[in-house]
């Protein structure tokens, strides 16, 4: 297939298209307000169902109902609209039910502002709602990545029957990229048996629900959600190992910010500083076992995020203080530049020698 | 490029490099010795606009308009009224930077007064690489939206055809055959056709429109 240039939000409301999504409840917001604007065009097309909520935490409920109804389906925000969706996202959880969320970041907290932020890392992979419950986070660093992990992650949603978040930034939804579609690799899907959509008088009813009263039951079904957990964090883990072979220093980014580091690095290599690079694909499950792939020669850690350090704590945990780890931030909206993360990098380098 | 008119509106379906166009553009024409500016009226767009540009644009002395409300964090449709200061004093050479498709076209009907005939050149910039521009009825109903909200003619088109910088020469030649069968239908001239300097450089000479070489100026070097 040849390719074509699309704006990231485009992109992602393609590419759920072509993974089968033909539902979609949303409430537009600064900057992925083209992702529902493409997927009111086009979901009529194909006999889906585009509809504005009055709200972001009535869409996530509509999302709810879809999904119990068996169907793949779609929301999408930014902050702290994803901020409201955190009930939603509980319960759906609660319920073991397939949604795919797609969260373009913005400056926070609270209203912030519009520019791009990284600042969400917390509420997306320690869940922003209520109870022991954890969902699959993928962070995208192009809007080719971004296609392919949304085509998967309809595909993760249903085999584990789970929300799924696809965590953005402004910039990743803002910008123009060659893009193509390819199909996702094939996973056996089970019967979505569940299904709340008529018993056709031929079985008993199923219910979708997260109130468990009974204690046991609760704490059975809270087990049972662990196991699912543990079995995502054995299969899923995604990351990328940059020119890592030979590191003295390794830094850690993810999304648009590892673009910026990977720049860095090339201009830290041409001046002789063996720089690589750990990327995040996903952020949940956190790629820990990346840390213990990390060469002998590595003397330093540095991790730069557009927040005041939030991915820091995944780093701290999964190094297991091994190596000092540093950190480089820009928030509100400011981009790092690769000149400012060279000079943190030499700065560690010529203190830790 | 200076032959067209002093008023140049550039429009198109949203991103297909309007902006890159319009800052190259204008420093083309500053770099000639006209008194340039450059009216950003995107109100659709909340980032890559030409006024994040414009310590850079006003260092090649072209004065940049935009919103009277500075800075990006900010998705207010506002629009400074000291553009009327260039679209009267004929001193100055205009590009007015258009954002994306009809709803950013809509803008234009402020000024309409200022686009009479004659007075004017309306550029429609076409990337055959956009899902909606492949085709000549996809970059037709573009125009005829846009013409519609703006209440303006398109005057020229502007092949941009290309996929940054994975472009090849074969993107530019299939944007040009599309903008001649546009051109042919609606009897539009094609004005100028854009690629990166090494794309541009390897283009035929002979091709309808002037061939502007594209330094990519709202594209980071790390993206």
């Amino acid at each position: 297939m040849t390719k074509v240039l699309m704006k990231g939000n485009e992109a992602l409301g393609a590419a759920a298209i072509k993974a089968g999504c033909k539902y979609f409840f949303g409430y537009p917001i600064t900057p992925q307000s083209e992702l529902p604007e493409f997927m009111a065009r086009e979901l009529p097309k194909i006999g889906g169902v585009f509809l504005q909520a009055e709200s972001e935490i009535a869409a996530i409920n509509m999302v709810y109902g879809a999904a119990g109804a068996g169907e793949r389906v779609l929301t999408s925000s930014s902050s702290l609209g994803i901020a409201l969706k955190q009930e939603g996202i509980s319960y759906i959880a609660g319920a073991e039910l397939p949604c795919v969320i797609i969260n373009i970041s913005r400056g926070g907290p609270g209203l912030g502002n519009i520019q791009p932020s990284q600042s969400d890392y917390f509420m997306v992979t320690r869940g922003g709602g209520n109870g022991d419950y954890r969902h699959p986070a993928y962070a995208p660093a192009t809007v080719q990545e971004a296609v392919d992990l949304t085509m998967e992650a309809f595909n993760v949603a249903d085999y584990y029957r789970t929300p799924v978040i696809i965590q953005g930034d402004g910039m990743l939804g803002q910008m123009m990229e060659p893009v193509e579609f390819n199909e996702p690799k094939k996973r056996d899907l089970p019967p979505k048996d569940w299904a709340t959509k008529g018993t056709g008088g031929k079985r008993e009813p199923n219910i979708v629900t997260s109130l468990l009263l009974a204690t046991q039951d609760l704490e059975d079904h809270n087990w049972k959600l662990d196991r699912k957990y543990k079995e995502i964090e054995k299969n899923e883990v995604m990351y990328e190992m940059y020119r890592m072979e030979d590191a003295e220093i390794v830094l850690v980014a993810y999304g648009t910010t590892s673009r910026i580091v990977k720049n860095a690095i090339e201009t830290l290599r041409e001046e002789g500083i063996k720089a690589g690079l750990i990327r995040p694909i996903t952020i949940w499950p956190y790629p820990s076992k990346a840390f213990d792939e990390i060469p002998d020669s590595a003397k330093a850690i540095l991790t730069v995020e557009m927040s005041t350090g939030q991915m820091l704590d995944d780093v701290k945990i999964a190094n297991e203080g091994r190596l000092p780890v540093y950190f480089y931030g820009r928030t509100g909206g400011m981009v790092p530049t690769p000149d400012a993360v060279i000079a943190k990098a030499k700065e560690i380098l010529g203190g830790v020698e | 490029m200076l032959n067209d008119k002093r008023i140049r509106v550039i429009i198109g379906h949203y991103g297909s490099g309007k902006t890159e166009f319009s800052i190259n553009y204008a420093i083309n024409l500053a770099k000639s010795g006209q008194k340039v500016a450059l009216a950003d009226l995107d109100i659709a767009n909340p980032y890559f606009r030409s006024r994040e540009k414009s310590e850079f644009l006003e260092s090649h002395g072209i004065l940049v308009l935009s919103s009277y409300i500075k800075g990006s964090g900010i998705d207010l449709p506002s629009i400074s009224a000291d553009i009327l200061g260039p679209l009267q004093n004929e001193d100055y050479d205009l590009i007015m930077d258009i954002g994306g498709d009809s709803a950013g076209a809509r803008v234009l009907g402020r000024y309409n007064e200022y686009l009479v005939p004659g007075k004017y050149d309306m550029f429609c910039v076409v990337n055959a690489n956009r899902p909606e521009t492949q085709t000549e009825a996809g970059v037709i109903y573009h125009i005829e939206a846009i013409e519609k909200a703006s209440g303006v003619k398109v005057t020229g088109l502007i092949n941009n055809t290309h996929l940054l910088k994975h472009t090849v020469v074969e993107d530019v030649l299939r944007g040009l055959s599309l903008c001649k069968k546009v051109s042919n239908t609606l009897n539009i001239p094609i004005k100028y056709t854009c690629a990166i300097e090494n794309v541009a450089k390897r283009l035929p000479d002979d091709m309808e429109g002037q061939i502007i070489s594209i330094r990519m100026i709202m594209r980071e070097d790390w993206m």
